[in-house]
């Protein structure tokens, strides 16, 4: 069989023999990353190889490493809540709700309506964001450079709103234990009702781009094929559980904030590649508009911050709480013991156990497609390695 | 066009508000050891009996070697460590805990069993959740859990690495986020930060550390 023929069939590749394959070869082991461009961050994946065909990966992690759990045991609960932010630093929103949140169930209090209602329009915000941000270097990584420009010009709207409302873009420290900080800028009803009319339109034009784009297509479909019964066993969530054909999302599953009160859909796919899993966050970077335009149409009136006292000082127990991140299921497990300082606190990252998926999602593959593979499970190493 | 977004006199974010919070730790910091004592706290939430025929069966089944509790609605087991791989794959088998959220530890330096072993399960088609807990001495090992949910392979490698608790029947068991040759196990309540900073100063830089 010659090589050209060989190229897409892995029915007569031998995996468990690689000396018997088309080049006779023995199996080559090469390093990708930590310093590579394509792995989104400091991800090293040390690649088996036969050929350019994957027989195995194993990856290193753990080069971002800072210790946040060790740091959430030597600081107060208030204290804490800024790290958070660095830990998924493109969703740096979701993080703070899930932690708020996790503290708030803790402490048995509860955000007031309308401080809940500026959450989940942040917090979808800053879910767009970090699917555009996703989107442009997914598609850059497989070699579509103009979706990257598109995304980074209209994310910078979100960021802007993000500016306005706390001062910050990225890293926005936007909630508190018990509510929000900041009331909500004169305007900003207009500004993220401007930013959805932007961009529906803006949306459309990603997928002029890419959905029927032929290189597209045969970059991504049938690439990196999950089903839904490894997803399940692999603990994966979010966009890649839900591509897989798995319909769950904890918005709907387990409603937190105020998200009971927004009519939205879940967007499956059916087949667990990479290009379903495109389609999934597309679909869900437009369900996110509609829930923002039901919260920011009908936010209540009312105190902005819960009644939560100065120094927060939980009572002994245990609690886990997690959210919907952009990429997962996001968890905290906070154990305290009564004190200012959370005795332990575990936070579960979606990042680190949807990668855990890699290895079965590349094996068969080419090297190109480990590229495409690594980006569509939307990794931040920032989460993985906390 | 983000010119269009762009609202006609941006306001700039509430400058005058970060102010007073600058000041609130410094002045609720003083005022932080009186008020315990003043109000007289209230325990909080204590932890009642959970019942549900899952426990009821098991208990059937195990007797006095499990506690079902309820915290704040949440539901845990707290098992012997002698059931835990039992109970393990029967809640997945039987019980249809489908998806191991998370595995994880604490450590509880004073107590003779000092390790509470954590796993926080979820199942798709009951919409439920529940905890796991189990304690363990120092330097006892506890049986892995990869072959009944795939997942838990990156997660035990993450207690091993953070802890120091060896998993048997692991397929892979070596440090995950530390480098392979670290000292010690961060998340131990001994481990010290400021010792490990001293040494790292002392042997990279040559100069006394500022800690």
């Amino acid at each position: 069989m010659s090589i050209r023929e060989s190229t897409n069939d892995v029915s007569n590749l031998d995996l468990d023999t690689p000396d018997k394959t088309y080049l006779d070869s023995n199996e080559l082991i090469i390093n990708m990353g930590p310093q590579h461009p394509a792995t989104h961050g400091v991800l090293r994946v040390i690649l088996k190889l036969d050929g350019e065909r994957v027989l195995g990966t194993e990856c290193v992690i753990g080069y971002l490493h800072r210790g946040v759990e060790k740091i959430a045991e030597n600081r107060t609960y208030t204290m804490f809540n800024p790290y958070v932010d660095r830990m998924d630093y493109v969703a740096a929103v979701s993080n703070g709700l899930g932690y708020c949140e996790a503290v708030e169930k803790l402490l048995n209090v509860e955000a007031p309506a309308r401080a809940q209602y500026i959450r989940v329009i942040l917090t979808e915000l800053n879910r767009i964001a970090s699917h555009q941000l996703w989107l442009g270097t997914h598609a850059l990584d497989i070699g579509a450079m103009t979706p990257l420009f598109y995304t980074f010009r209209d994310r910078e709207e979100i960021l802007k709103i993000f500016e306005r409302y706390c001062g910050a873009r990225l890293t926005t420290h936007a909630f508190r234990i018990g509510g929000c900080q900041y009331e909500t800028y004169a305007g900003f009803e207009k500004d993220v009702n401007n930013f959805l009319t932007f961009f529906a339109p803006k949306i459309d034009e990603y997928e002029t781009l890419l959905t029927t784009n032929r290189i597209w297509l045969e970059r991504t479909k049938n690439v990196g094929v999950i089903s839904g019964e490894d997803a399940i066993a692999l603990g994966v969530t979010g966009p890649v559980l839900r591509a897989s054909g798995v319909k769950w999302d904890l918005r709907k599953a387990q409603p937190y904030a105020a998200y009971s009160k927004f009519d939205f859909e879940i967007p499956i796919g059916e087949n667990g590649d990479t290009y379903d899993r495109y389609l999934v966050r597309m679909a869900e970077m437009r369900q996110s508009m509609r829930i923002i335009e039901q919260a920011v149409n009908s936010i209540p009136e009312g105190p902005i911050m819960g009644k939560v006292p100065k120094v927060i000082k939980p009572p002994v127990g245990e609690i886990y709480h997690s959210i919907e991140a952009p990429k997962g299921e996001l968890g905290y497990f906070i154990v305290s013991d009564g004190s200012t300082q959370p005795y332990r606190l575990r936070v579960r990252p979606p990042s680190l156990v949807n990668l855990q998926a890699l290895d079965i999602m590349v094996r068969g593959l080419l090297v190109a497609d480990v590229v495409a593979v690594i980006g569509t499970i939307d990794i931040v190493l920032g989460e993985v390695d906390r | 066009m983000p010119e269009d977004v762009k609202s006609p006199a941006p306001p700039p974010p509430p400058e005058g508000e970060p102010k007073p919070t600058a000041e609130k730790p410094a002045a609720a910091a003083p005022a932080a050891p009186a008020k315990p004592a003043a109000p007289a706290k209230p325990a909080g939430p204590v932890p009642v009996p959970w019942t549900s025929p899952l426990v009821e069966k098991y208990r059937s089944q195990y007797g006095s070697g499990l506690e079902a509790q309820t915290y704040l609605g949440q539901n845990y087991l707290t098992v012997d460590r002698a059931l835990i791989p039992d109970i393990l794959r029967l809640l997945r088998d039987e019980e249809q805990f489908d998806y191991c959220v998370d595995v994880t530890a604490v450590h509880y330096p004073k107590r003779e069993k000092q390790f509470d072993v954590v796993w926080i399960l979820y199942s798709f088609p009951r919409n439920e959740r529940m905890r796991v807990k189990t304690q363990i001495a120092d330097g006892a090992s506890i049986p892995s859990c990869v072959s009944i949910w795939a997942t838990a392979n990156w997660l035990e490698r993450e207690v091993y690495d953070m802890f120091g608790i060896k998993f048997d029947g692991h397929p892979d068991l070596k440090r995950i986020l530390l480098p392979d040759g670290w000292k010690g196990h961060p998340l131990r309540k001994d481990y010290g930060i400021l010792q490990q900073d001293q040494e790292w100063v002392q042997i990279n830089l040559g100069i006394e550390s500022g800690q």
